[in-house]
């Protein structure tokens, strides 16, 4: 296959970017994504030219690392995977390609393709934990029972590999569906049951001081979600947050 | 000869660790407040010491190359977490832990630390419920347990397939709330390049911001290496792309010796290599073990159609297929330990049966699973004259309940439906048994140097069962270092911050940026990844599934003629003030340039054939490992001296109390 690709480059945080036209030959379908870049690559440090950046690092779909707006959409066309999980078999001979980093106002750019996503670090150390020290004598394991479908339901909330892909997919770039993700894991456990309240609020005032936007439900995260974390956390979240406030 | 001593504590197997905590020094919470400690690596061995070192008083620093703690690899692990809590009745006990443990390892791990590994078990499980992991659940509100190889009860406790990610983020949120009390410090994007020395004890690191290029100093009163294995020395791993053992190799050339490097696990399913371009491989758990059958075409001409696309799997009779797992281990069948079934797939390969076109592939089918479980279903919903397409159908669905995750993960990557064409897998490299060496206080031959994790070699002897990785680096770092550390820190109540002007620190931070100018201008030909991927067929073809003396001889010559090439014509394109990708990944390969060395060394020393490690001069005449217990039975550990091949080999001794050495047999 034979692609022109349309991608971001920036040197630094501070530097303006833009977008640079590479031609790429010799791409195979059953190559991924970024084994597709990594052949640009290898291209461009032939020649003597800086390799195009992006974060990657299991590439097997759960570090939540790699990120990339490809063709206008995070994790690109296929659907419940991250970009690492991504073929080009999806894609046709002569095809035009546009890769861009996740854009928000709270995901700065840190060089081409990368973003610095510690505000998602920030939202998570203001409250998304339990309070319990490890001391090998907490309870015994089977010593609070939890319904199976409660079990399951924060499971599936606990999914989230925080990638950012629902940021980066909302008009409004809300964290809602990340933040709700562990909200709702934890609301919905008996062990995070007991400081559901602080934790709501802590992490809800986290989100808004980092700069994101509010939720207008349009159900776009949902759809980009590489876990298909559920519409429902936010719902979740929404009621948790209104219970708690007005206390 | 030796100058290691493992500090085993006296007195009987089973109360070692409880006297032990009984009598050693502890630091009074106030002065913990006084004492600094690095943990490199945030995985489940870093990230669970980082947090619990911190909830006790002391502050801590943590590093990782990666832009949040939440992504160190660990994360991938699938199957599950191994804990003696027999809560399914099977008779389970901290001592059949134990025992399976070092009989999965083939006899080659410490008693002591197997067996306070099994005591603490239970204890995580119960830590990580209490922190809010989403285990899988019974309908009655418990928790479930499934069966994992190598064991004959229910001990593996499971998250779905993504046990390794609800453990970490476990962990993680652990660190989130000393972070948030200011106890934990953590430093992302950062990468620990050497480790410092002050009179003798290990006192902080060098460490560089891989955003800004920037050379930095820590100090602390202990570091703790918890920064993973070193499969990548292959290229080709399951593990993540930048997986590494700078850190642990930069504290092995500072004097902490490295123990068995050859102990290398290689997972028998995963996914094909389907061409050059390949940066990674992916595991297909070993769940699926249970229920998919082994097999190759038994005659050439038919796997060689196969090959060449002329004939399908399915087309092939039952007469003609060879289902050598269950042929040559009757006992067992498909469900042999990792060791044993991926050289039988190797095995069959070789002597050409293999079904891609690359000829390194063998099928696991899951067509007798699919009518099993249909024929079931027909009889339970009382379904009258079912075709056999109905049964299939029916038992298809049931197979995709159980592992539907897994087969679309394979249907995206290899773009075939495994329901209607069985799945093609060969074995792949996944996890280092071998590392630095510690003794019972997880402390390496560096005083104030702990290893934890896969970084350090204790546990699993020379081939890791199933589950258990998960279960030791969560021991590690919740259960045994909090207590270790505070014996050893115990002396170190008035010794008040330690100075980063120091002479030591002065030559350490020399040393790393000489060595990062030397990379910057060596202004070679060749990019990093082609000598990794040099090094990595070296050690592929003849340091991988099956070694012989004079493979592993010429792969020492070719590593060591590699290495000189690559420092001669590398070629780094960027800056070194910023961000530059491509000499993180130079200093990560140089040093596999030269453990890789090792390694081959330490392969060629071992004349004997134990778990992952395959000698082919030593094998029964059934083509079984045959161990060397009179020669062979200790730790091999590794005193650097200048150059790999210059290494010094020091050897402790592993003595059984407890358990009867026997020869492994699944027939």
């Amino acid at each position: 296959m034979n692609l022109t690709l349309k991608i971001w480059r920036q040197k630094d945080a501070n530097a303006k970017g833009g977008i640079v036209t590479y031609q790429l030959g010799g791409v195979e379908p059953d190559m991924s994504f970024l084994e597709m870049l990594d052949v640009l690559n290898q291209d461009l440090i032939d020649k003597g030219e800086e390799p195009v950046v992006f974060d990657h690092d299991c590439r097997e779909g759960i570090c939540g690392t790699c990120s990339l707006q490809i063709n206008g959409e995070p994790h690109g066309p296929d659907r419940l995977i991250t970009t690492c999980q991504l073929h080009m078999r999806m894609f046709k001979d002569g095809d035009t390609i546009v890769i861009e980093p996740f854009r928000a106002k709270a995901f700065p750019v840190i060089k081409d393709l990368i973003v610095d996503r510690s505000s998602f670090e920030r939202i998570q150390q203001a409250g998304g934990y339990v309070s319990v020290n490890t001391s090998g004598n907490t309870q015994d394991a089977n010593a609070i029972l939890v319904p199976k479908d409660k079990a399951d339901t924060a499971f599936d909330a606990a999914t989230c590999i925080g990638c950012g892909a629902c940021v980066a997919a909302c008009k409004n770039a809300s964290a809602m569906l990340f933040t709700s993700a562990k909200v709702s894991q934890l609301a919905l456990l008996p062990q995070g049951e007991v400081e559901a309240d602080r934790r709501v609020l802590a992490m809800v005032e986290q989100m808004d001081k980092e700069g994101f936007g509010n939720c207008t439900n349009t159900g776009a995260c949902e759809i980009e979600c590489p876990k298909g974390i559920s519409l429902e956390n936010i719902a979740r979240m929404n009621r948790e947050y209104l219970r708690a406030s007005t206390k | 000869m030796s100058v290691l001593d493992s500090k085993i504590p006296e007195g009987p197997l089973e109360h070692k660790w409880n006297n032990y905590k009984n009598t050693i020094n502890l630091v009074n919470p106030a002065n913990k407040r006084n004492i600094d400690i690095i943990v490199v690596g945030t995985g489940l061995a870093g990230g669970s010491a980082a947090a619990t070192l911190a909830e006790l008083g002391y502050n801590v620093k943590t590093f990782c190359y990666q832009d949040s703690p939440r992504r160190a690899h660990s994360i991938a692990a699938q199957g599950g977490i191994n804990a003696s809590k027999n809560y399914q009745g099977d008779g389970d006990s901290d001592y059949r832990l134990f025992y399976d443990t070092v009989k999965g390892g083939d006899y080659r791990a410490r008693e002591a630390n197997v067996y306070r590994l099994a005591e603490v078990s239970g204890n995580i499980i119960d830590q990580c419920v209490a922190q809010g992991v989403p285990f899988a659940r019974e309908y009655g509100g418990q928790l479930d347990n499934r069966s994992f190889g190598g064991v004959l009860v229910s001990r593996t406790f499971y998250a779905k397939g993504q046990t390794g990610q609800q453990l970490l983020l476990g962990a993680y949120s652990a660190m989130n709330r000393q972070i948030n009390r200011g106890k934990i410090q953590s430093y992302t994007r950062h990468e620990m390049l050497d480790v410092v020395i002050v009179g003798g004890k290990a006192r902080g690191i060098i460490a560089r911001d891989l955003v800004t290029g920037q050379i930095e100093r820590h100090s602390a009163h202990a570091v703790v290496i918890a920064s993973g294995g070193y499969g990548n020395v292959f290229y080709l791993s399951t593990n993540a792309m930048g997986s590494n053992a700078t850190a642990a190799w930069k504290v092995h050339k500072k004097g902490a010796f490295f123990a068995n490097p050859c102990f290398t696990q290689i997972h028998p399913t995963c996914i094909p290599v389907s061409g050059e371009h390949q940066s990674k491989l992916t595991l297909m758990s070993e769940s699926l073990r249970n229920d998919g059958r082994i097999w190759v075409p038994k005659k050439l001409e038919d796997a060689k159609a196969i090959r060449e696309g002329r004939l399908k799997p399915t087309e092939l009779a039952e007469e003609d297929r060879d289902y050598y797992l269950e042929r040559r281990y009757p006992a067992f069948g498909n469900l042999v330990p990792r060791d044993v079934a991926s050289r039988a797939a190797k095995e069959r390969c070789d002597a050409g049966y293999g079904v891609n076109k690359t000829g390194e592939a063998v099928y696991l089918d899951f067509g007798s699973a699919f009518m099993r479980y249909g024929k079931e279903a027909v009889a339970t919903q009382k379904i009258e004259n079912a075709t056999e397409a109905q049964i299939k159908e029916l038992g298809q669905k049931v197979v995709e309940a159980k592992y539907g995750n897994l087969f679309q993960m394979y249907e995206k990557i290899v773009d075939e439906n495994p329901y209607e064409t069985p799945m093609k897998i060969y074995p792949a490299v996944h996890y280092t048994m071998g590392g630095l060496w510690v003794d019972y206080n997880l402390q390496t031959t560096v005083p104030g140097l702990y290893a934890a994790g896969e970084a350090n070699f204790s546990d699993h002897g020379a081939n890791r069962l199933g589950a258990s990785a998960l279960m030791q680096g969560l021991a590690d770092g919740y259960f045994v270092l909090p207590y270790t550390m505070g014996d050893y820190l115990a002396a170190d109540i008035r010794t008040g911050a330690i100075p980063t002007n120091s002479p030591e620190f002065d030559e350490a931070e020399n040393k790393v940026r000489e060595q990062l100018e030397k990379l910057m201008n060596t202004n070679g030909t060749k990019s990093v990844d082609h000598f990794h991927k040099r090094l990595g067929k070296i050690m592929w073809n003849k340091v991988g599934m099956s070694r012989n003396a004079v493979h592993l001889k010429e792969a020492i010559g070719e590593i060591k003629q590699l290495r000189e090439e690559f420092w001669k014509d590398v070629r780094i394109p960027g800056e070194m003030n910023g961000m530059n990708t491509e000499l993180e990944k130079a200093g990560r390969v140089a040093d596999f340039l030269e453990l890789g060395e090792l390694f081959a060394k330490d392969a060629l020393h071992r004349e004997e054939s134990c778990g992952g490690h395959f000698r082919e001069e030593y094998q029964t005449e059934e083509g079984e490992a045959l161990r060397d217990d009179e020669n062979f039975m200790y730790v091999a550990a590794w005193e650097y001296t200048g150059e790999p091949a210059d290494a010094i080999l020091h050897k402790e001794n592993l003595d059984y109390e407890y358990i009867e050495v026997k020869t492994r047999s699944y027939k």
